[in-house]
């Protein structure tokens, strides 16, 4: 293989990659506060549907960008409205809020099917993309992949490194110590799963501005499924969750490196491949279980009333 | 001033007024965006209620509709009531869809009903394998089985695409993904004169039928609410846990076969890329509207089916998108799901306060 595909299949691991990543980044601070939201994938459709309608209808990329992360926080909090004070099942509440999302994403936005628009444009980072192979691999990419650069280092920074995180964290691992010590429980479940939105809406923006600069119904295909699935492969973990994000990027693209090769397969057979890919990640990482019972967030999708203590 | 309260026990009342409050509030707001939309909504509850159920040919359509959403609902009931989430009728529905058209196109027109049972059986043998893998999967490695199920719809749905485009794919079809038209004589037999209303209706709610009985008045039916109500008590009891998730995982699988070959042999009559307006995931809807309990089942995929119903006319009669039946089905999720804080709290009115800690702590989300 010679340095120039693989420099493209990287390229191509990145773009796919990202996506989930920033997905994963808000369910995983979403977790570790003790809340498991099941509507990600509905939120990333509401995402890339705002974010598409607003930088066709205004022609501005960015008010595209916010509008996609305010839809993504409204479906949330209405996800939070259900499950956090009207103490909902997490798990129920969650898929209803993908249903919701997707009636609501293709109704709204059937006028826009068949648009295009002209997507964000990869900005050059002076001197850096000019080193050889990394420099066209991390340097020489659209803003939003940048974002997700730096929102990994943050999120990660903030969950281990200052008090907020140790409250998210306190809350999703013993809500009634955390309570006792005076925080107010759901109001920061609230904050972790309105940011989960957020991150969702933004990736879905990155879905309709960037990675295909369009709207169609339906358009993450699963995406916020296999994002859940990366949560639990990084075991909660911010370092390992970006890679893997890039991993399932590579699993996802596989078909194309395939084809690529002229492997006479069925293109139906290779799209199987990253939801094939993702059961295979789930069996792997389910085989050390002792690891995962002790990396999962002790509340997560537990219920807290604070009105019962 | 506004007043809420836990209860001490959940409401038997509320369980069956929640989906009715629920249905009303959806109407409501769907009233409301029918006059955003500059439809006025006597018009459109004319093309959502009443047309539906005019003509006996607009019937039929509904029983159609109707049909694979309660086979799906009574399997999937059956699951949530074990508390497994079980998400994966739709992949079980396509699968069974796919092998049945498989057996299906071979059978030339001198087939009998022995040729027809045992196509029946093969859609219901694939659902319940396509719903064995997660099985094994959550039992061998602890995997999450919504995670897997969701998986495995997509997987399903790909080898439906491919299908349709290569293997099944009619000869003569010009290219088309469709596989060729089935003989009549495997086709399953009408219930009405003209419209494509089949046996699968009569025989859905025969099915929906005995499984509430099996599960309100035996043994196995008590095992699985006390395996979904407490894992500990039924572990306590010597109730075996492999036995409850297989047994209940197999059952939904083969029922969303059995749903999926019984659209190809029937209203369809061919393999077609979209067997399935998404009937497994609104399943999940008319499970929960009817209660987890197949009786109220048999009402609600009717009620679903007259929704389904009700969209179509609208795109041709008021010139709706379709996409409008998947933004009901999801409001009404969310109300019926809002209202079911209705069976563990209680709300009044009142301006004394009361001293709001229930006695015991009542089980909330016992559903």
């Amino acid at each position: 293989m010679d340095i120039e595909l693989i420099q493209q299949i990287l390229i191509a691991a990145l773009k796919t990659g990202t996506p989930l990543l920033l997905i994963a980044l808000g369910e995983l601070v979403t977790e570790k506060s003790g809340v498991l939201n099941l509507g990600q994938e509905g939120m990333v459709l509401m995402g890339a549907m705002a974010g598409f309608a607003g930088a066709y209808y205004t022609g501005n990329l960015f008010l595209g960008l916010t509008l996609a992360m305010v839809a993504g926080m409204m479906m949330a909090l209405l996800f939070g409205v259900l499950a956090l004070s009207l103490n909902t099942s997490q798990v129920a509440t969650g898929l209803a809020l993908t249903i919701f999302s997707i009636g609501l994403s293709s109704f709204l936005g059937s006028s826009l099917v068949g648009s295009t628009i002209p997507g964000f444009n990869s900005i050059a980072i002076p001197l850096l993309s000019d080193i050889p192979f990394i420099g066209a691999l991390l340097f020489n990419q659209d803003i939003l992949i940048y974002f997700s650069f730096v929102i990994t280092a943050c999120t990660w920074w903030v969950l281990h490194k200052t008090r907020v995180g140790l409250t998210i964290r306190s809350v999703g691992e013993n809500p009634h110590s955390a309570n006792a010590l005076g925080i107010k429980v759901i109001k920061i479940r609230y904050l972790a799963t309105i940011f989960g939105g957020a991150m969702a809406g933004m990736a879905g923006a990155y879905l309709s501005l960037s990675y295909t600069p369009m709207w169609m119904e339906n358009m993450s295909a699963g995406r916020g499924w296999i994002a859940l699935a990366l949560v639990v492969f990084a075991s909660w973990r911010v370092g390992y969750l970006m890679l893997g994000a890039y991993l399932f990027g590579i699993a996802s693209i596989l078909h194309l490196v395939m084809q690529g090769f002229g492997f006479d397969i069925s293109p139906n057979l290779l799209a199987m491949m990253p939801y094939l890919a993702t059961l295979i990640v789930m069996v792997l990482i389910s085989s050390d279980s002792l690891k995962q019972k002790l990396s999962t967030p002790m509340s997560l999708s537990k219920p807290f009333d604070p009105k019962l203590h | 001033m506004l007043n809420i309260q836990p209860r001490i026990e959940s409401s038997k009342a509320m369980v069956w007024c929640s989906p009715l409050i629920a249905i009303i509030l959806t109407m409501l707001v769907s009233s409301l965006m029918f006059i955003l939309l500059d439809v006025r909504p006597q018009q459109a509850f004319e093309v959502f209620v009443i047309m539906p159920l005019s003509d006996s040919y607009n019937l039929g359509e509904l029983m159609v509709k109707a049909a694979p959403l309660m086979l799906c609902a009574t399997g999937l009931a059956i699951c949530f009531r074990a508390n497994i989430w079980n998400i994966g009728a739709e992949g079980q529905l396509l699968i069974g869809a796919v092998v049945s058209s498989y057996f299906a196109v071979q059978a030339g027109e001198d087939a009998g009903i022995s040729s027809i049972m045992l196509i029946l059986l093969s859609g219901m043998l694939a659902g319940a394998f396509w719903a064995a893998i997660p099985t094994a999967l959550e039992r061998f490695f602890k995997t999450n089985i919504i995670l897997s199920t969701i998986m495995l719809n997509y997987i399903g749905l790909y080898t439906l695409l491919w299908a349709v485009h290569g293997p099944l794919a009619d000869p003569q079809g010009y290219g088309f993904p469709e596989s060729a038209m089935f003989a009549e004589a495997v086709m399953l037999p009408l219930i009405q004169e003209e419209g494509r209303a089949s046996v699968s209706i009569l025989i859905a709610i025969f099915i929906a039928l005995i499984t509430g009985l099996v599960l309100f008045k035996t043994l196995p039916g008590f095992i699985v609410r006390v395996y979904g109500e407490e894992q500990a008590a039924a572990r306590y009891a010597g109730f075996s846990s492999n036995k409850v998730v297989w047994g209940v995982m197999l059952f939904a699988g083969a029922l969303a076969g059995f749903a999926g070959s019984a659209e190809v042999m029937g209203p369809i009559g061919q393999l077609i890329p979209s067997v399935s307006p998404g009937y497994g995931y609104a399943a999940i809807i008319v499970a929960y509207l009817g209660r987890l309990n197949p009786f109220g089942i048999i009402i609600s995929s009717l009620f679903m089916g007259c929704l389904y119903m009700g969209s179509d006319l609208a795109q041709i009669e008021l010139g709706l998108p379709t996409a409008i039946t998947g933004l009901f089905q999801g409001v009404l999720l969310f109300f019926m799901l809002a209202c079911d804080f209705l069976i563990n709290y209680k709300i009044s009115f009142t301006s004394k306060k009361v001293f709001s800690k229930p006695l015991k702590a009542t089980l909330i989300n016992n559903i």
